[in-house]
């Protein structure tokens, strides 16, 4: 872990809807996370700890305040800058998995880097790479369907640090999934922390899932618990 | 970028492959539709052009009367009448008399009833008939009444039968008896479905000798058989010979023509005109069947957008731009249009090639026709596929992925 600041937010907001009928999910929230950081999200429902995270992986713009990413200033991006941010800097990694249907997971896998220009050699081998990484080498062949919750989600793993990005979003990478099954991710998100340096950004609403984290934020009515 | 576009494009195409083979049925339909109603109503345009310039190109046919039947107490014509328009008319090529009856013709046991046509050797020549033995009758075979006869391909393999070589026979024509000296090649059906070779061909000197008689005041010939000159205008040729036969019939000027002209230049241009006006009708109405299969396209790709909503937010959330979104649906809908078009363009060669010989006409290969569908089939994929494409590139991610 280094000090060099990877996200820096000051005083954002973020409200839904207008007038009467505005709701402030996000009310001033100051959050730091260096490089390297493996942070876990926590709050109950409705806490705006999603809408936090979206924020945090440029899928959404805040209403007010200053987003840094890497000494950046991200918050005005729009929505093409946005995509092209995500692209090189982002992985993600969702609850439902969201792998392509009756796609092979080598296809999957491949995914990011067709919009980054690849040739098909490349693409291969990196996604091979990514797959042997996650522990799922020979399984470049099979559909999702063909797949287990878990391999699934090693999959959609792959998929999101098949580009060597800085940072990788979970959002609650383990819902959907049993305990036993639960620790291995939770012990590959880990590994892929220590080994590699990618810092990971995690919602949870499970403290076991948050103690692998080494840096627990708790979200309550828009703003972080001190 | 677009190169990007169409492979994902090809295997989001390939992953569904149903989806897709649904999606193409209805331009492949429309395309297959419009190419083999024009090709085959152009097959159908040539068979009747065909079929009437069998009769001769730019003839014409001088008759007594009005219409097609002659009428008791209408004067004939006579020979002088053929010189007459021979060398007063412009634009004539040439001239022939044309004496006809019905009688049976008899060699050995066989026996048809067919028409004996008495002409000159122009006749030939204005009716566009060709040696496949023999040779024709000469002018000096006309003079001296000569029993010579050409016979056409249907009385050489009636009358005379097969195996047996016709040059030499003679067939006897109720009290007299002619020999053959020619056949003509078979012409087939003509313009009006009858038999073209179903004839004996003789000098009309002896017809009028043997069989028909002199007639009265030298009036014996029943038609005259006029060919134009080629590019000559036809209508032209039409209104001197009315004018030269009105004057040579001595009518009055309230007196109406007391003979006829059937031009085939005049026949061919009406009946290709109809057909081709019936070739685009039909046209249209496949492009019509074509325009749905590009409403089928839209409404699948549209479904397709909503189906795979959450699809298109995993592709915005690993950095896809919305431009490329909609390339990539674009795309898809245009090669799924494409690859109609040239299925189409397949099953139209198929449906002609076993359509021809349903409706009797000549397969014939159009080019214009085929690119024209083809571009129109990819036309429709832009047309119909940039809605939907629109439409999938302006969804927000977080709401795709959210999207059950």
């Amino acid at each position: 872990m280094t000090d060099e600041v990877l996200i820096d937010l000051r005083n954002i907001t973020k409200t839904y809807g207008s007038g009467d009928a505005a709701f402030q999910a996000l009310c001033g929230v100051d959050l730091t996370i260096n490089r390297g950081d493996f942070v876990a999200i926590m709050g109950p429902s409705g806490s705006g700890k999603s809408t936090l995270m979206n924020l945090l992986g440029c899928l959404d713009t805040p209403t007010s305040g200053t987003y840094r990413f890497k000494n950046v200033q991200v918050e005005n991006l729009n929505k093409d800058q946005r995509s092209l941010l995500r692209r090189h800097a982002h992985g993600f990694i969702f609850q439902g998995f969201n792998l392509l249907a009756r796609t092979s997971a080598l296809e999957n896998v491949e995914l990011p880097l067709l919009y980054r220009g690849y040739t098909r050699k490349q693409r291969h081998q990196m996604a091979r790479q990514a797959l042997a990484s996650v522990g799922l080498p020979d399984k470049e062949r099979n559909t999702p369907a063909e797949l287990s919750g878990g391999q699934q989600q090693r999959v959609a793993i792959a998929r999101a640090i098949v580009t060597n990005p800085d940072t990788l979003f979970a959002d609650e990478p383990t819902g959907n999934l049993d305990s036993h099954t639960t620790l291995e991710i939770m012990e590959l998100l880990g590994r892929l922390n220590r080994e590699r340096g990618i810092s990971i950004i995690m919602v949870t609403h499970e403290d076991h899932v948050a103690s692998y984290a080494n840096r627990t934020i708790r979200v309550l009515d828009g703003l972080i618990e001190k | 970028m677009l190169l990007n576009a169409l492979f994902i494009a090809l295997r989001e195409i390939r992953r569904n492959v149903i989806r897709s083979f649904l999606t193409v049925v209805g331009v492949v339909i429309g395309v297959a539709a419009v190419i083999s109603m024009v090709s085959l109503g152009n097959g159908a345009t040539a068979v009747v052009k065909q079929n009437i310039s069998k009769m001769g190109n730019n003839l014409m046919t001088l008759r007594p009367g009005q219409g097609w039947g002659g009428g008791a107490g209408i004067p004939l014509f006579e020979l002088a009448d053929v010189d007459a328009i021979r060398d007063q008319v412009p634009g004539v090529d040439t001239v022939a008399p044309f004496v006809q009856t019905n009688v049976s013709a008899v060699f050995q046991e066989n026996d048809r009833k067919t028409d004996i046509q008495g002409t000159t050797p122009d006749y030939f020549r204005v009716a566009n008939w060709e040696l496949a033995m023999g040779r024709f009758f000469t002018d000096e075979e006309v003079m001296e009444g000569a029993q010579v006869a050409v016979i056409g391909e249907t009385i050489r393999k009636e009358v005379i039968g097969e195996g047996i070589d016709p040059i030499g026979c003679k067939i006897r024509l109720k009290s007299t008896t002619v020999t053959v000296i020619g056949v003509t090649t078979a012409k087939g059906q003509g313009g009006m479905s009858d038999d073209l070779d179903d004839n004996i061909i003789v000098p009309y000197t002896s017809i009028q000798r043997r069989l028909t008689g002199r007639g009265s005041n030298g009036r014996n010939i029943n038609q005259i058989m006029i060919a134009g000159i080629d590019g000559y205008p036809s209508a032209n040729v039409v209104a001197d010979v009315t004018l030269l036969m009105r004057e040579r019939r001595s009518l009055g000027e309230n007196e109406e023509n007391n003979f006829s002209i059937f031009d085939s230049q005049q026949l061919t241009e009406i009946v290709t005109a109809s057909t081709k006006v019936m070739t685009q009708l039909l046209g249209w109405v496949a492009g019509v069947s074509l325009i749905v299969g590009g409403i089928g396209i839209m409404n699948i790709m549209l479904v397709s957008v909503t189906e795979r909503t959450r699809e298109i937010g995993i592709r915005l959330a690993i950095g896809a731009r919305a431009r490329e979104v909609l390339w990539q649906f674009l795309v898809e809908a245009v090669t799924l249009s494409c690859v109609g078009g040239i299925c189409g363009i397949a099953l139209a060669y198929a449906a002609c090639y076993y359509g021809a010989d349903l409706v009797g006409a000549p397969f014939q290969f159009d080019p214009k026709i085929n690119i024209i569908a083809f571009v129109f089939s990819a036309g429709i994929g832009i047309l119909f596929g940039f809605m939907p494409a629109r439409r999938a590139a302006a969804l927000d991610p977080i709401e795709a992925l959210r999207h059950e």
